[in-house]
């Protein structure tokens, strides 16, 4: 029955699309471990982590969106999702390096050490072990989520001011998380990891198999969101998003619905943020500012608002860019990223998958006239 | 002190009781001392200039706006004041609104589908299929408000007519025990306004209804009791004639 319900929901373009990411997903870290260093389709470490970071953002873009494109609720603080499934991901890390560390304490990272203390403190129990870590790089961000939502939404707080909420929770976190006695490693955040899972963190071939395994959770992101979005639920749910006093008035009772996919793209982004940070090796509060959950707006905008591919190319193009201009013309990319956001809220309301219907209705117009 | 009316309203057969409502913003009093009694399988028309209270009744009928003073029972049992919008819909309250609010990014079915009496909550909905039953009330409610040959349409590409019987089909779809319909003929064609009063007849069959309007004709042709609001409380009722020759009505509403 849920195989049904999870096929079901995807339109035939999501499919492909699923089938896609998974290819490229499994064929780049196979092209990498399978070919020897000389061969033309070796794909080299640096592109395989580039990969992995995007497919990482891609799915913190289709989480955006579907808490923005499918219900309304325009949040200015996924990026605060995203970072505590990293810290829940580093603090497991952390616990992985033993005495490896500079100061080669066996319970202590060296943060602590430095910083003379006593003792590990109470929330970094547990996170030795990744049965433990694991599940609260899911719980953790969903809470967060659960009792910002269950407030936000039961007093009816929506549009500009749920999102300065969301945007002031972020910014919150990121001057909590700054500060050294917080225990989580203060303005370095957490890094020098050794191992995940006992596989070291710098060998290719922990590389491609995290690389994998972010095509992988974004492939079950997509199937799960079609499902959602293709269901009855979903239906009510883009109704919300439409008229949601009207959906009140028709007897729904509209927080559940918020809540439920609130809740539900917390958790991706928590999962797509710990993905992400062995990956590119460090945590630190940054990943809470708030401009990061704006570009991840940027993102799902670029690509298109309200639909499944859309949040995942925008991802991919607007990262891309940033990678080549922040490398070629570091000075260019706030000013690019500005005019970016004029250009698509200008020109493309609904993004590079609306630019197929724009380009069809502007040539039947123009054979209306002719 | 509210007592008396209390034991009134429990004994009433009435299916709407509003006794003594007063709802006033920034101290304006948009409803004052408001008293109105709708029975069971009534049509009831309601008209009264602009600012008279009507859209202000709905909006406490329906609990988006809380009395400060008064009574609203639905049912014989209902304290209307003390629930919310989900609660009162449930309990079989229908509304329309004044501007045609249909979900345009679905389509006419889907919109029908929303609004069937049934599931609600979000994670009964999220594995739900729809059932024979309601596929066969959906065919039903389109064929009411003849919009069969639109059903796969979206909301968005309507006429403005069509919108109007889709929230009265909506309307229908939630099976309530009470319409409450707020100016249903606004901006229609001759046309289109004699076969909304057709729709609302075939409607008033089965259900309760309210119908807030201004048009003279419409409320002539629905050939029902009329109820006159002027500034917040009721000035008259009875059938049109008898309202229409009602000097105080005259002077506030019919003009001259």
């Amino acid at each position: 029955m849920i195989t049904r319900f999870l096929w079901n929901g995807m339109s035939p373009g999501v499919r492909w699309f699923v089938v896609l990411i998974m290819v490229v997903g499994t064929a780049m870290p196979l092209l990498n471990q399978l070919l020897p260093k000389d061969s033309p389709f070796y794909a080299p470490a640096y592109v395989l982590q580039l990969l992995g970071k995007y497919l990482c953002y891609a799915a913190l873009a289709l989480a955006v969106d579907l808490v923005w494109g499918f219900c309304g609720i325009l949040s200015l603080g996924h990026a605060a999702f995203f970072a505590l499934g990293g810290y829940c991901m580093g603090m497991y890390l952390m616990r992985q390096i033993g005495t490896r560390g500079v100061y080669g304490n066996p319970l202590l990272p060296d943060f602590m050490v430095f910083l003379n203390y006593p003792e590990l403190p109470w929330f970094w129990h547990g996170f030795r072990h990744f049965w433990f870590a694991g599940p609260m790089i899911v719980i953790v961000p969903s809470l967060l989520a659960l009792a910002l939502g269950w407030f936000a939404f039961r007093s009816r707080v929506t549009g500009v001011y749920l999102s300065i909420i969301t945007q002031a929770m972020t910014y919150a976190l990121q001057l909590a998380f700054f500060r050294n006695d917080m225990g989580l490693g203060g303005n370095n955040g957490l890094t020098d990891y050794k191992d995940i899972l006992g596989f070291s963190v710098q060998a290719d071939s922990t590389r491609a198999v995290l690389c994998f395994a972010s095509a992988l959770a974004l492939a079950i992101f997509l199937v799960i969101s079609a499902a959602v979005v293709g269901s009855r639920f979903g239906k009510a749910l883009t109704a919300v998003r439409d008229a949601e006093s009207r959906m009140r008035f028709l007897g729904y009772r509209v927080e559940g619905y918020k809540l439920f996919v609130f809740v539900l793209s917390a958790a991706m982004a928590g999962i797509a943020g710990a993905l992400y940070v062995p990956q590119v090796g460090i945590i630190n509060p940054s990943e809470f500012s708030p401009g990061n959950s704006i570009e991840a707006v940027l993102w799902v905008a670029v690509g298109g608002r309200g639909t499944l591919i859309g949040p995942v190319i925008g991802a991919f193009i607007v990262n891309w860019g940033k990678t080549y201009l922040t490398g070629a013309l570091p000075e260019v990319w706030l000013f690019a990223l500005g005019a970016l956001f004029i250009l698509v809220t200008l020109f493309l309301p609904k993004g590079v998958m609306g630019l197929w219907g724009q380009i069809k209705a502007r040539s039947e117009r123009k054979a209306a006239t002719a | 002190m509210k007592a008396p009316h209390i034991t009134q309203s429990r004994s009433t057969s009435a299916l709407l009781y509003l006794s003594g409502v007063t709802v006033s913003f920034d101290g304006f009093k948009a409803l004052n001392n408001l008293s109105l009694l709708v029975e069971p399988g009534e049509m009831r028309a309601i008209i009264g200039p602009n600012g008279a209270g009507k859209t202000t009744m709905m909006d406490v009928i329906t609990g988006k706006t809380r009395p400060d003073e008064g009574e609203v029972v639905f049912d014989g049992t209902a304290d209307l004041t003390k629930l919310d919008e989900a609660d009162i819909a449930t309990l079989g309250i229908g509304r329309k609104f004044q501007k045609p609010t249909v979900f345009e990014n679905h389509t006419v079915r889907d919109n029908l589908l929303l609004a069937l009496a049934g599931i609600r909550s979000w994670y009964q909905l999220l594995g739900a299929a729809p059932t024979k039953a309601e596929n066969d009330r959906l065919a039903e409610i389109l064929s009411i408000i003849r919009m069969e040959q639109q059903q796969h349409m979206l909301g968005a590409r309507l006429s403005h007519g069509q919108k109007q019987w889709l929230e009265i089909g909506m309307l229908l779809a939630q099976n309530p025990k009470l319409l409450l319909v707020d100016e249903p003929v606004a901006g229609m064609t001759d046309v289109e306004t004699e076969t909304t009063a057709h729709v609302l007849r075939e409607v008033n069959k089965s259900h309760s209804v309210v119908v807030v309007e201004h048009d003279m004709s419409f409320v002539r042709a629905l050939g029902v009791k009329v109820t006159v609001l002027h500034e917040g409380s009721m000035l008259a009722e009875g059938s049109l004639d008898q309202v229409s020759a009602d000097p105080r009505v005259v002077e506030v509403y019919l003009g001259r």
